[in-house]
C-alpha cells in the first residue's frame, strides 16, 4: 500500500490510507525518517528498527490507526524508552515497554486498547510496536511530540491537560515501579530520571489510559506516516540516483540551515544526559564559515558564524551529504560530510505554553524563539 | 618503491591459495631489483579474508557468547547476519548471565557454569572459534577475560577472541567485528604463516605488513588476530594507488577487478569515509571504511547470450583458462570487449563469431551500470576526474557520462600494490581520563601524544605524523565526567637513511 502523495504543514494530513499495518519491511523507511525526525537524539533508530523487527517477526504484523478511527471508547496508552541513547547502543533494549503496560495496566485496573508513541524521533517511535506485537493492540498514527525531545515531561498531551500520572516505570531485570502522583510533569521526570539511572538507563515508562478525544486534541497527528515517507524519499532517492536532500524537502517543507565537515564534537554527559557542541566546518558555499549546533540528547540551537539561526521547538537535524541518512549525536565524528537541515516545529509547540515547555528557555538558553522562515 | 619512486612492477594472477601467487611476484620482482636483496618491508594488501566472507569459505565453526542476561534478549547475537553466512559458521549464538552497567556495576554476576556448560556443549559440536562479547566491556573487560578463561581451561584448542579488543562502543557491531575475526583467524593465520616461511625461502629477512582498512599498516601476527581488518584494504590501496599514479587527489575511482567494480570518491589524495555504519558481507560492523559503492561487474563476469544476463556470476581469477579469448567454455565481459575491438587480450578469433548487435548492446549496459555507480558516489552534479584502474578496466571506454576527463594512469594494474606499499603506519591509543581534573584539551593532546609515540615506535617517520582520528566516549553519567579518548595517529614508514 502507497502512501498518499501528501503536504506538509507543518505535518502531513493523510486523505487516504489511514490505516497500514507495520510490517518488517516499513520498519526500515520509518527508522530512517524517525532518524532525521530526531534531531540528533532519540536514541539509535537502527536497534530501534532491529527490535521492533524482531517483535514482529515473533509476534506478527501491527495495525496502525489514525487518530481519527479510534473508537471513542479507546483506552490508549503512551509508552516509551527512557535512558541515555550512549547506554542504549550497548546495553540494548529488551522488553521494558512491555513490562512497563502491564504495571500500569495492574494499577490502573484499565485494559489498553491502543497503543501510542511519546515520541516519533529516533527509536521511540516504534517502541510502542514492540508490546503491540506482543499483545495485538493497535498503535496511533500520532505522537505526543512531532518530533525528538529530551525530557519526559516534554509532551503535547501534558501541555494541553493530559494527566501524566500515574506512570509506570521498568527495568529488563524484572523490576517496576508505578509513580501514583507528582506536583508537576517535571516532578515524574526527575523522578523517573533517577528510577532510570539506578536501572542502568535504559528503561521504558507507560503512562496510564488518555481517550480517543484527548488523543485527537492533544498528539501530532500522522507522525508515524510522515517517518515512514521521509524514509522512502531517501531510500529512493539512493536507488534512483537522485539528490536524497532534495527528496527529503520535498517530503517535508524545511530548509538547508548549513554544510560541511565535522571538526569538533564536544560531549560531556551529565544526569544522564548526553550534552555538548558539535562544530562544522563549512564546505561548497559554505566554505569560509562554521555552524556550531548546542545539543542536550537533541540538537538545540544552532549558530551559523555565531549568530542563531534555528532553535528549539523547530527541527535541527543532520544527515551526511551524500545518503541523507540521519546522523545521531552519538554517532557524529571528526571528519563526517554532513548538512543540517532545519524544519517548522509542528503547531502545538509553537503557542505560549508550547513554548513555555519546549522553547528555548525550557533549555537554559535565554534567547527568544524566532520561527524559522523558509 | 625507493622513497618516492617505482622501481619495479609484476603483476600475476591471484591464486586459490593466496601464497603462491604472492611468492611467484616477489621472485620474479627480485630478478627486476637492482642490488638484489635490498628488501626493507614487504606489504601484502590482500582480499583473500574478505573472499573468504563473500564466498562462505575456510570459515571456522563459530560460536557467539553474550554476557549479558537478563539484558538484552530481544536481539541475539547474529541477530542481523545475512542466514547463509550465519549458517557457514554454524550460527551458534549462546547468551549467559554477567555484563556490566555504564557505570561499571554488574547487570549480574558472571555465570560461570553457563558458561562451562555451553563451552562443553559447543566443543561436542565442534565449534573451533568463540567470540566473547559483554555488555559495556569496553569500560570493564573483566567478565570478558574471565570467560576467556574458563573457554581455554575447558577447551584449549578453541581461539578465543574478546570484544572489547574488536572495536568500541556499540554492543551488535563489536560482537559482529569479535565474530568475524573469530570465524577468520584460523585461516588468517595459516596464510601469513606460509606467506612468512615463503619470504624466508627467498632469502627475504623484511618484516611483513598487512594494509589495514584505512590505508595504515600491520604487523603479521597482529593481523592473524584481526583479519577484519584488512577487509576493505582492497578498495582503499587500490584508490590510494591511482591518485598517487594519477595525480588526482579529488575526483572518482573507478576500480574493474575480475568479480566486482568498486567506485569510490578520492578526497585529497585519501579515499572518502562512510559516514553510517559499513556492512562487510552484509554484516554491520563500526569500522571506519571508504565509502564506496561496489556492483557485481568486472572482467570475469559471466553474460548469457540468451537472457542477456550480465552478471552477477563471474569466474573471477580463473578468466585466463575460461574466457572464450583463451580458449575456455564461459563467455565474459572480457570476451565481449575483446569483440568489440576495445580490449586485445587472447585469441579474438574464438568470438567472432558472437552477434555484432548482441555484443554492442551488453557493451553498452556494462558501460551503463559504470556510469551510474560513478553517478551515486559523485557529491554534486559536476562533472570530476574519474580515474580507471584494475584489470576489468578495459572493459569501457573513454568516454564516461559524468567525467571531466578520463585518466589511465601507468601501472594502473598494480595501483592495488602501490597503494599498499605507500601506506602509512597508524597507531592508535584509548585511555580514560577524568575531565574535571585533566581538562579536554590536555587530554586530547596527551593521548595525540601517546598515539604518535606509538606510529613512530612501528617506523613511522615523526615528521610526517598527522593525527587522523579523535573520539571520546563519555563512561559515567552522575556526578563524574570519566571520558574514554581515543585517538590515531598516522605518519609515512621511515625510509631507510
Amino acid at each position: 500500500m502507497e502512501p498518499a502523495s501528501i503536504q506538509c504543514s507543518p505535518y502531513p494530513f493523510l486523505a487516504e490510507n489511514d490505516l497500514w499495518q507495520a510490517t518488517e519491511d516499513v520498519l526500515e523507511s520509518i527508522a530512517i525518517g524517525a532518524g532525521i525526525l530526531g534531531t540528533g537524539g532519540g536514541g539509535n533508530p537502527y536497534i530501534g528498527q532491529l527490535r521492533a523487527k524482531q517483535a514482529i517477526r515473533q509476534w506478527g504484523p501491527v495495525t496502525v490507526l489514525s487518530p481519527d478511527e479510534l473508537p471513542e471508547d479507546a483506552r490508549v496508552v503512551c509508552v516509551g524508552g527512557i535512558g541515555a541513547p550512549t547506554v542504549g547502543i550497548e546495553k540494548v533494549r529488551d522488553l521494558q515497554s512491555y513490562h512497563a503496560l502491564r504495571a500500569i495496566e495492574d494499577f490502573t485496573g484499565e485494559k489498553a486498547t491502543a497503543l501510542i508513541s511519546n515520541e516519533i524521533g529516533g527509536s521511540n517511535s516504534v517502541e510502542p510496536l514492540i508490546p503491540a506485537a506482543m499483545t495485538g493492540l493497535p498503535v496511533v498514527d500520532a505522537d505526543g511530540m512531532g518530533r525528538a525531545f529530551p525530557e519526559f515531561q516534554m509532551k503535547t498531551f501534558f501541555v494541553y491537560g493530559v494527566p501524566w500520572c500515574p506512570m509506570a516505570i521498568a527495568d529488563e531485570k524484572g523490576n517496576s515501579v508505578v509513580i501514583r502522583e507528582t506536583i508537576d510533569p517535571r516532578w515524574a521526570e526527575r523522578l523517573a530520571r533517577s528510577l532510570t539511572v539506578q536501572m542502568g538507563c535504559v528503561a521504558c515508562y507507560a503512562v496510564a489510559p488518555m481517550s480517543a478525544a484527548q488523543v485527537r486534541d492533544t498528539a501530532v497527528p500522522l507522525t508515524l506516516s510522515l517517518a515512514r515517507q521521509l524514509g522512502d524519499a531517501v531510500k529512493q532517492a539512493g536507488s534512483q540516483g537522485k539528490e536524497p536532500l532534495a527528496a527529503i524537502l520535498d517530503t517535508c517543507p524545511g530548509k538547508v540551515l548549513f554544510g560541511g565537515k565535522v571538526v569538533d564534537l564536544e560531549r560531556r554527559t551529565t544526569a544522564g544526559f548526553a550534552r555538548g557542541t558539535l562544530t562544522i566546518e563549512g564546505l561548497e558555499s559554505y566554505a569560509g564559515e562554521r555552524m556550531t549546533i548546542e545539543f542536550q540528547n537533541e540538537n538545540l540551537i544552532a549558530r551559523r558564524d555565531g549568530a542563531i539561526v534555528c532553535t528549539v521547538p523547530d527541527l535541527i537535524c543532520a544527515v551526511a551529504t551524500d545518503l541523507g541518512e540521519p546522523v545521531t549525536t552519538e554517532l557524529m565524528r571528526y571528519g563526517l560530510r554532513v548538512t543540517i537541515l532545519g524544519f517548522p516545529a509542528p503547531e502545538l509547540w509553537t503557542t505560549p505554553e508550547g513554548l513555555a515547555v519546549a522553547g528555548p528557555g525550557a533549555f537554559g538558553y535565554e534567547t527568544d524563539y524566532t520561527p524559522l522562515v523558509l | 618503491m625507493d622513497g618516492g619512486v617505482l622501481v619495479a612492477a609484476v603483476k600475476l594472477p591471484t591464486t586459490a591459495d593466496v601464497t603462491s601467487g604472492i611468492i611467484a611476484s616477489l621472485a620474479e620482482l627480485l630478478k627486476h631489483l637492482p642490488g638484489h636483496g635490498q628488501v626493507d618491508a614487504v606489504m601484502v594488501g590482500t582480499t583473500h579474508f574478505t573472499n573468504a566472507l563473500l564466498e562462505r569459505r575456510n570459515l571456522a565453526p563459530t560460536a557467539i557468547i553474550r554476557l549479558a542476561l537478563p539484558a538484552t534478549q530481544l536481539l541475539p547475537p547474529l541477530v542481523d547476519w545475512p542466514g547463509e553466512l550465519r549458517q557457514s559458521i554454524g550460527g551458534q549464538a549462546r547468551m549467559v548471565r554477567g555484563g556490566h552497567e555504564f557505570d561499571g556495576r554488574e547487570i549480574s554476576s558472571l555465570d560461570r557454569d553457563a558458561i562451562r556448560d555451553t563451552v562443553r556443549d559447543l566443543r561436542q559440536q565442534g565449534v573451533r572459534a568463540v567470540a566473547l562479547s559483554g555488555v559495556f566491556s569496553p569500560v570493564n573487560s573483566s567478565h570478558e577475560l574471565e570467560a576467556a578463561a574458563i573457554v581455554l581451561d575447558e577447551a584449549p584448542e578453541i581461539r578465543v577472541c574478546l570484544s572489547h579488543e574488536n572495536g568500541r562502543m556499540g554492543l551488535l557491531e563489536r560482537e559482529n567485528a569479535a565474530t568475524l575475526n573469530a570465524c577468520l583467524g584460523e585461516m588468517a593465520t595459516r596464510t601469513l604463516r606460509s606467506i612468512e616461511e615463503a619470504l624466508a625461502s627467498l632469502g627475504i629477512a623484511a618484516p611483513l605488513y598487512l594494509s589495514q582498512n584505512d590505508g595504515t599498516l600491520m604487523d603479521a601476527e597482529f593481523a592473524g588476530r584481526f583479519p577484519v581488518l584488512t577487509i576493505s584494504s582492497g578498495p582503499t590501496n587500490s584508490m590510494r594507488g591511482a591518485a598517487w599514479l594519477s595525480g588526482v587527489t579529488d575526483g572518482i575511482v573507478v576500480d574493474v577487478g575480475g568479480t566486482s567494480t568498486d567506485v569510490g570518491a578520492l578526497i585529497n589524495g585519501f579515499p572518502r569515509e562512510a559516514a553510517v555504519a559499513v556492512q562487510l558481507a552484509g554484516v554491520r560492523t563500526n569500522f571506519r571504511m571508504p565509502d564506496m559503492v561496489s556492483i557485481p561487474l568486472g572482467g570475469g563476469t559471466i553474460v548469457e547470450p540468451e537472457s542477456m544476463r550480465i552478471g552477477p556470476e563471474s569466474v573471477g581469477y580463473r578468466l585466463p583458462e575460461e574466457g572464450l579469448v583463451f580458449g575456455g567454455g564461459s563467455l565474459t565481459a572480457t570476451d565481449l570487449a575483446v569483440a568489440d575491438g576495445r580490449a586485445e587480450v587472447g585469441d579474438p578469433r574464438y568470438v567472432e563469431s558472437l552477434d555484432r548487435s548482441f555484443v554492442a548492446v551488453a557493451m553498452s549496459e556494462i558501460q551503463r551500470r559504470v556510469e551510474t555507480a560513478v553517478d551515486r558516489v559523485k557529491l554534486r552534479h559536476e562533472d570530476v576526474p574519474v580515474v580507471l584502474v584494475g584489470g576489468g578496466s578495459v572493459l569501457l571506454e573513454n568516454e564516461l557520462s559524468g567525467a571531466s576527463q578520463v585518466l589511465r594512469p601507468d601501472h594502473a594494474g598494480v595501483a592495488n600494490a602501490i597503494g599498499a606499499a605507500i601506506a602509512q603506519v597508524g597507531g592508535q591509543v584509548e585511555r580514560v581520563y577524568a575531565l574535571e581534573q585533566t581538562g579536554r584539551e590536555q587530554a586530547i593532546q596527551d593521548c595525540s601524544s601517546a598515539a604518535a609515540e606509538r606510529a613512530i615506535a612501528a617506523g613511522a617517520d615523526p615528521g610526517t605524523i598527522e593525527i587522523v582520528e579523535v573520539d571520546e566516549v563519555p563512561l559515567a553519567y552522575v556526578p563524574s565526567s570519566a571520558t574514554l579518548v581515543r585517538v590515531k595517529a598516522v605518519g609515512n614508514l621511515a625510509t631507510r637513511s
